[in-house]
């Protein structure tokens, strides 16, 4: 008993040496799907053998992403909701936002298609006939990227899903590998980002019924974590991991990502389509 | 059942080729549990010795805060920790958000209470059943409480081994404050968490059994020393 505080400041300053002993490293908040696709395992250790930057990825909805870059919790942003990083850098959160790859949105939904929605190729005509048919709808109501266009879609269909909410609307609050898995569970349709349904293991009877809309073009985008509102964020390293990803090698890197003999995550970064630098 | 049978085999073959991100991730899980049990063990058994021997007012009101405090939710425990160790927050300075160290807070947190509250009753027993040959022994409070704490050294190993057991199974504080960081802050339960969300129930029911055979095998070790133990000292 009586040696057991020595050894508990032995193991919390063997903690904190390791917190401390890897540096450089920065961290990026970065939503779900660049996580469950396994994009990171195979791009980080690029990255790391490119620059020598260790890069720690914590994956979360792209509004607690954001929220994360706006207490300083983050050095830098991979996120994917055009309005809200708009908004992010409008209220000088972060700066210098540069798009860097693309994917697109699938709408899935069980292979019976109670709803018909495999026969168009309209987004938003397909969301009216799920509503129409009361066919069930789950949503991930996370206020994440893929959210937050969900709603957008049900908007421009003049749909009030969330008043449905609790009958054939539901909304689970999760992340996008739960609520496929809930999904398959109970034959619903969803809003998928593409690269999270590649590298998904357990589709049960989902299928992808309606893609190609031009409306389910998302894009992903990084940005910088104001060193202004918080002096500890690790600009230069983030800076040089930026400049990684959108070099021709970061480029070329991603669009040699393959998931299940597809591409997850397509590059297109262009100097001159940047927002917000200052 | 074709998952359970084929997440079993696939445990099988993780544990047989001793694979190195399992291997990883087991060792973090251990160190992260077992710093939050030496810690929150050592402040839970001192405030349930000082809450045996001492009166004061207000004492029944912490026994009761104490005894809730037992069923706190880690989800509020983490989301409070975060809170406090984000860079926006009062503790954001040290920078321990999404480190191991975080994670050992918020289960310090979570298992002094569950600790202190079960060693207490354990203490509190005991000392009714004690106190008074103790006092006729003339033994002073400390003394008094050094011999209730080797006699009641059974019992208080079942309750450390309960607030293992609450540590290592726990992923609603761990994932909020460690941000499941690959190679960082990434643990059985949270890693658990994310292939579940992958979609690959197989491989994570497969480390769920691994997470359950780890605590079977710690618990049979105490055990066994505690029987090899009582049998020596007769």
């Amino acid at each position: 008993m009586r040696i057991r505080p020595l050894v508990l400041v032995g193991m919390l300053c063997s903690l904190l040496q390791t917190a401390h002993a890897e540096d450089p490293y920065i961290t990026l908040s970065s939503t779900t799907s660049t996580q469950a696709s396994g994009f990171f395992d195979y791009y980080l250790p690029l990255v790391k053998a490119a620059t020598g930057i260790e890069v720690r990825v914590v994956a979360v909805g792209s509004g607690q992403a954001l929220k994360l870059g706006e207490q300083g919790d983050a050095d830098v942003l991979l996120v994917h909701d055009k309005p809200g990083e708009l908004a992010f850098v409008a209220a000088g959160h972060g700066h210098d936002r540069r798009e860097v790859m693309y994917n697109d949105f699938i709408l899935v939904g069980p292979a019976s298609d109670p709803a018909k929605v495999s026969r168009g190729k309209d987004v938003v005509q397909a969301l009216k006939t799920i509503a129409d048919n009361a066919a069930p709808f789950a949503s991930r109501a996370d206020d994440s990227g893929t959210h937050r266009t969900e709603l957008r879609l049900w908007a421009l269909a003049g749909v009030n899903a969330q008043a449905a909410s609790g009958t054939w609307y539901k909304e689970l609050g999760a992340g996008m590998g739960e609520t496929l898995n809930t999904a398959a569970g109970l034959e619903s349709y969803t809003l998928s980002d593409r690269a999270t349904w590649l590298g998904f293991g357990n589709r049960g009877t989902l299928r992808v019924l309606l893609e190609g809309d031009p409306k389910l073009f998302n894009q992903y985008s990084l940005i910088l974590v104001s060193k202004d509102r918080h002096p500890h964020v690790k600009a230069e390293a983030a800076q040089r991991f930026v400049d990684y990803m959108t070099s021709a090698a970061g480029q070329a890197a991603i669009a040699a990502f393959k998931l299940g003999g597809e591409s997850p995550f397509k590059a297109n970064y262009s100097a001159s389509v940047t927002n917000g630098s200052d | 059942m074709d998952e359970f049978s084929a997440a079993a085999s696939l445990a099988f073959t993780l544990l047989a080729k001793a694979d190195p991100t399992l291997v990883d991730i087991v060792l973090r899980s251990l160190r992260v549990s077992l710093s939050a049990l030496a810690i929150a063990g050592s402040i839970g058994l001192l405030l349930a010795a000082l809450l045996t021997v001492t009166r004061f007012t207000g004492r029944t009101l912490l026994i009761i805060g104490i005894n809730a405090a037992m069923g706190l939710p880690p989800v509020v425990v983490g989301l409070a920790v975060y809170l406090l160790l984000s860079r926006a927050g009062p503790l954001g300075d040290w920078g321990l958000l999404f480190s191991p160290t975080a994670m050992v807070i918020a289960q310090v947190v979570l298992l002094t209470p569950l600790i202190c509250g079960l060693a207490r009753q354990t203490l509190e027993d005991a000392w009714r059943e004690y106190g008074e040959l103790f006092a006729s022994l003339g033994l002073n409070h400390f003394r008094a409480l050094c011999t209730l704490l080797v006699e009641t050294r059974y019992s208080l190993l079942t309750t450390l081994l309960a607030g293992f057991g609450r540590a290592i199974s726990e992923v609603g504080a761990v994932l909020i404050v460690g941000g499941n960081i690959a190679h960082v802050t990434r643990v059985m339960t949270t890693t658990i968490a994310m292939e579940t969300s992958r979609g690959n129930l197989a491989l994570a029911l497969a480390l769920g059994f691994i997470l359950i055979l780890l605590a079977l095998i710690i618990n049979a070790g105490v055990f066994i020393t505690r029987e090899i133990a009582q049998r020596q000292g007769g």
